[in-house]
This record gives structure tokens, sequence and C-alpha cells, in this order.
């Protein structure tokens, strides 16, 4: 890429909410002033040693942070290059890393004297932390999910019905994750006077994409603090999935000015690149949708495609503006991952290890596979394990079993 | 500049009436139908036409305008093709104004300078794009205004008067005061409310000030009449149309007329508002 490169990869966005080319505010007027709200009252609570200093207090005793680092002793032994740390993500309450962000968004939420929440979900873990919170604060809570995904994820769904949120299952479209986005800014356009959108990815208009990627940097601050507890220095490289990006942008973040740091971001292939999939960067081009421009999956008239990965988190044919941005210059390589690929790393993992990933972060470790055996034994390598694989293992018993594809 | 909206509604002016405005999705059902029916609304009474240009992501649609959306796209329409049914429609009419409406994507990528270029070739008149707000003027408003085009600016009830200057700066041709919080085809406007919303626009800009969503008979047609320039109607005429569709969701030979038949009823509304204001 011929981009000059910035002295900082940290600065962005400017005060438009723009990264290079991409990012912005593509909303419809209605929504324009309350957006213009949330981007005041984020400037002020960042400011507020009160707000940082409650929402520590959360992390620490109820969302259950630090999250450890782990070396992944067999792991490495089985590849026989890298060492392998993994960030467990997954120990979190709820069981990944989106309950990082909607922490700090239903903070804000109360802040901002906003009762009704509602929020968008593939997988389900946005939704199930949202609905987490919701009941630790006594707010109302709806989730919008694709149909297909309500029906590929029904643990998630379960769940979120105990801790009192409504589901809502979205049939328009394609009924996965882009669908349930449109659903929930119907709702939001709709109720704008008493809800707040709990956005669940570095995406969406400004300010989204920098308020989810400062709640989910907590990530990549601890790992590299305790990365130089225990090897006494940096991390060689980096490697997280993307669907929208959010548990990948929480762990790169805070290394973009480490030149020494490779970065790996892996997007979802499907079938693969020249079949059906969900990786935007590989497969798309620039575009804008869901309020921001962003590199997406789409036709020659601008419509936009359906994204196809088994992982229901990945099923989306967009990605965080700023990971468009730092793929335009230079400083994370995009790589992608097959549904087959990642279903051989899930298992390889929950045998090696002892600990079953979701699906997502199934693609990551399926890019470490390749990786780590070409890289020297003194190479400390990261793979952000952002979430477990509970709410998996029904739809992957059935594969192994042969039952469905 | 003078465009052929700023023309008709300085004719309506004149007359003392306001203007009764439709909404159709380009290509709903097929596209050769769909110029039929755009051929037929200025004998029914419409006096501005907006085509909604299809896209498969519509965040501020209600589930009416979505399935007319994804009707089109099935039949194959593109925005290319939009614009062949805006020049088809020229070919016989020079006078009534057209207005596309849509999301800024499918525009973005068939390219902002050509798609100016085309569409004014075509005989379109305005453009009302949902999703680029004054702080995204540079994409594509102001290549607009300077390309001939009306840039037609959507205001809400969120749109307070501390805001309302930055949203009416580079709006021309007229505003359109969406009546509700919330999606096409969804609530009922309240003609109270909208008369005050109106007012305090007008307060703030000379241009035409015309409302929409929320209205689907020609009571509330006349009702919000009474209260602006226009009257803008969309879902009941896309549900008129899909009324008339078979079982596979293609035209009948009452598809047409259906659509005739309810613009001339609410143009009527829209005319009787003339008399209630007199």
């Amino acid at each position: 890429m011929n981009i000059a490169k910035p002295n900082s990869y940290r600065s962005g966005p400017d005060d438009r909410g723009h990264f290079g080319i991409f990012g912005g505010r593509f909303v419809a007027e209605t929504l324009m002033p309350l957006i213009l709200d949330l981007e005041k009252a984020y400037t002020e609570a960042k400011a507020d040693p009160a707000f940082q200093a409650e929402m520590n207090g959360y992390l620490k005793n109820y969302v259950g942070r630090p999250s450890p680092l782990y070396f992944a002793e067999r792991l490495t032994e089985h590849l026989g290059g890298a060492r392998i740390y993994l960030k467990r993500e997954e120990l979190n309450h709820t069981g990944s890393h989106k309950v990082n962000n909607v922490l700090g968004q239903i903070m804000l939420a109360r802040r901002m004297g906003k009762k009704r929440i509602i929020a968008e979900t593939g997988a389900g873990q946005h939704g199930v932390a949202t609905a987490t919170l919701c009941a630790r604060f006594g707010l109302e809570c709806i989730v919008y999910m694709g149909a297909v995904d309500v029906e590929r994820q029904q643990p998630n769904v379960i769940r979120m019905e105990m801790l009192g949120a409504t589901v809502m299952p979205v049939q328009s479209g394609t009924r996965t994750l882009k669908d349930a986005m449109n659903e929930a800014l119907r709702d939001w356009v709709t109720n704008v006077h008493n809800t707040f959108y709990c956005i669940g990815t570095v995406a969406g208009p400004h300010p989204y994409p920098t308020l989810v990627r400062d709640f989910q940097s907590i990530i990549g601050n601890e790992t590299k603090a305790q990365m130089q507890e225990i090897e006494g220095r940096l991390p060689d490289s980096l490697v997280a999935c993307i669907g929208g990006g959010s548990n990948a942008m929480g762990l790169f973040h805070p290394f973009l000015d480490d030149p020494s740091v490779e970065i790996f971001g892996v997007e979802a292939a499907g079938h693969g690149l020249t079949q059906l999939h969900a990786a935007s960067i590989a497969g798309g081009r620039p575009g804008v949708l869901h309020g921001n421009r962003t590199y997406l999956l789409m036709d020659a008239d601008g419509q936009i495609q359906d994204a196809h990965s088994i992982s229901a988190g990945l099923d989306y044919p967009g990605i965080g503006p700023e990971h468009s941005w730092l793929h335009e210059v230079g400083r994370v390589n995009y790589l992608s991952a097959t549904d087959d690929e990642a279903l051989a790393a899930f298992q390889l993992l929950s045998k090696l290890e002892g600990i079953i990933p979701a699906l997502e972060p199934a693609h990551a470790i399926a890019k470490v596979l390749e990786l780590a055996p070409k890289r020297p034994r003194d190479h400390l390598m990261v793979v952000n394990l952002s979430g477990r694989g509970d709410k998996d293992v029904p739809q992957v018993g059935d594969i192994l079993r042969g039952k469905s594809k | 500049m003078t465009t052929r909206i700023d023309t008709r509604f300085a004719e309506l002016a004149k007359q003392g009436r306001s203007a009764f405005v439709t909404f159709l999705m380009a290509g709903d059902p097929d596209p050769a139908t769909s110029l039929e029916i755009i051929k037929a609304l200025p004998k029914s009474g419409a006096d501005v036409i907006e085509i909604g240009m299809p896209f498969t992501d519509p965040m501020a649609d209600g589930p009416s305008i979505q399935a007319a959306g994804l009707r089109a796209l099935k039949a194959g329409m593109t925005l290319k093709k939009t614009l062949e049914l805006v020049r088809g429609f020229r070919k016989d009419d020079n006078a009534t104004p057209i207005v596309l409406m849509g999301y800024y994507n499918p525009i973005y990528i068939y390219g902002v300078d050509k798609f100016l270029v085309d569409a004014k070739s075509a005989g379109v008149d305005g453009l009302i794009i949902v999703d680029l707000p004054p702080e995204e003027d540079n994409e594509l408003c102001l290549p607009a205004m300077k390309a001939g085009l009306n840039f037609i600016r959507l205001a809400t009830p969120t749109t307070d008067d501390k805001r309302l200057p930055a949203v009416l700066a580079n709006t021309s041709g007229f505003v359109y005061y969406v009546s509700i919080t919330g999606i096409t085809g969804a609530a009922t406007a309240d003609s109270s409310a909208v008369s005050e919303a109106v007012a305090r626009i007008k307060r703030h800009t000379k241009l035409p000030v015309c409302v929409g969503f929320g209205i689907r008979t020609p009571e509330t047609a006349r009702d919000i009449a009474s209260h602006a320039n226009g009257a803008v109607v969309g879902t009941a005429l896309v549900d008129a149309l899909r009324n008339s569709l078979d079982a596979e969701g293609r035209a009948t030979g009452k598809t047409v007329n259906a659509v005739a038949e309810l613009t001339a009823a609410l143009a009527q509304g829209v005319r009787g508002a003339q008399q209630a204001a007199e």
C-alpha cells in the first residue's frame, strides 16, 4: 500500500471519527443528536476519575479481571516453534471479552440516565454480556438476534432469557448479525428518547468504534504488563480472530506503536475465499454500512452480500473501520481461516490444553498452527482466547457426529 | 439555478395549495411495471415523485418498504436501471419533479461524480439520502449542489433549534420533515405536533416544508397538508401495490390501477386541505 506511514498508529480517529477514509457518522438525522450526546458524555466520563475507579471495581470483582496470560505448554511442544501464550478472556464472567465493553457502555448509559438498553448479537456472547449487566443494574434489555443465529446458538438464547432479557428473533434479510444490527438501529430510531444502543463491536457510527476499542484495550494493556512480568519483555507477535474486530482491537491497540511486534488478524473464510465466506478485507472493498465506511462484502451495484461462517460471531459482511485503516497502512496483517480449519483447531486445543475455545477464537488458533512452527523457540506469540466454547458444544457435536454441516 | 422542484412549488404556492408527494420503489415489482406506475402518478394527482433506490439494508425503513426493495432487487433492479427508469419517465413528462431517495452505499460504489452526471442527464431533480447527515456533507451533498441537483434534507423531531441551522444550511428544493421518531410505515403522525414543528422549521428557512412518515389515508393527508407545503405518502402506496400482486409476487392486470386509484384518493385529500385552509 502506498499510503504515508503516520507518526503514531494510536492517535486516531480525527474529530469527525475518521481513521484515514474509514469510519465517519453515516446515520439518519433522527440519531445524529444522540450520537453527539454520546460523544460528549463519553469525553466527560473519560476525564472523570470516579468513572474509571467505579469501572475498575466492577472489572476486578464482578468480571474477574485481570484475565490470566497462560503459557500453553503442550500446544507449544506440539507445534515445535514459538512459545504460545493464551490471553484467557474466556475466563471472564459471561465467558468472553464482550463484557469489558458492555460494562463500560452500561456505566455510560447510567450516567446519561437511559433506562432501556438494546443490543444486537451474533453468537449471543454480546447479548449475554448485555443481559447480565442489565440484570445487575436493573435496566430493561432487548436483544436483537438473527433467526438463524437463534437456532444455532440456543444455549445463549436461554441464558439471555434467564437473565431477564427479551430476545427478538430477526426475520429480515439473511437473518444473521447484519440484520440484527439493522433491526437494532430501527428500534433505536423509534425509541430515541429513552434508549441506549449498546453496540457489541468496534463498528457503527463514531464514537462507537473508539469507545468500544478503549473499553477493550484493557486486554492489550494487561497482556503487556503480564508479559513483562513473565518474560521480561514485549511479545513478538499477536494473533486474534476478527468479525467486527473488538477482541482483536483490544489486544492490538496498546501494541500498535511497538514496531517489533508483528500483528495478525484472522477473518472467517467460511467455505473458502472463492465461495461463501465472511472475510471483508480479503474479499471485500470499501463501502458504507451501519454508520461507517469500511471494507464490506458487496456486489457490483453496492448491494451487501451474505456472509457465511460456521461461527455466528464472525458471520458479518463488514469489519470495524480502524481495522480497515490498519490494513491499508500495513500495520496489521489480515489472514483468514476456513470453517474446517477452525473446527480442527477447536478440537486440537480442547485435547491438548483442556480448554474448549469458542468457534470464533478457534479461527485464531487455526492460524497459530501455521505461524508458530515457522518461528524460533524464543519467539513469544500471544493469542487472544476471546471466548469459551460451551455455547458451541451442541453445534460442533452435531457436525462431528455427521448430523449437519 | 432553478430546478423542476423550485418551479413546481412556486406554481403550487400561486394556486394556494400544498403538494402531494408520492414514494414508490424503483423496479417494484419489476422494471417494466414500475415505469408504467410512475407514468400514471402525475395523471392521478402526484405533484412530486420520490423514487426509492433499492438497497439490501434499509435501516430507516419498515417491513413494507424493506420488502419492496427486495422485490425490486430480485427483479434485477440496479442503480443504473433506476436512472433508466427516470429517463423513460422523462420522455413524456418534463415538468413533474423526480427525487431519488435511498442510502449512500450504491451511489458511493457507482461513483459520486459519475452518478451526479448520469442522474442529472436522466432527469433527476433532487436527492434524499437517509444516511448522510450534515456531518458528512463533503461526500455527496456539496458535489450534488454543484452539479445542479437539490439535496433535500430530513429534519426530525430530534432536530432541535440548536441543530436546525446545520441541517438547513446546505438544504435546497424543500425540507422533508419526518413526523415521527421511527421507521417508515410505523406510527401515525399527530397533526398538532406536526403543525408546531413545521412552524418551528419555517422560522429558520424560506424553503417549502413537506411532511412524511405515518400518512396513510386521504383524511390524514388532508390534515397534514393543511399544516405544511406538502404531504408525502409511501408505505400506503407500496402496500396497495403489494396487495395487487399474485401469489408469487408478480404484477397482475390490477397493479398499475391499484396504485393510481389510491394516488387519486390521496391527492384529493391533499387538495381538500386548501379549501380547509381558505
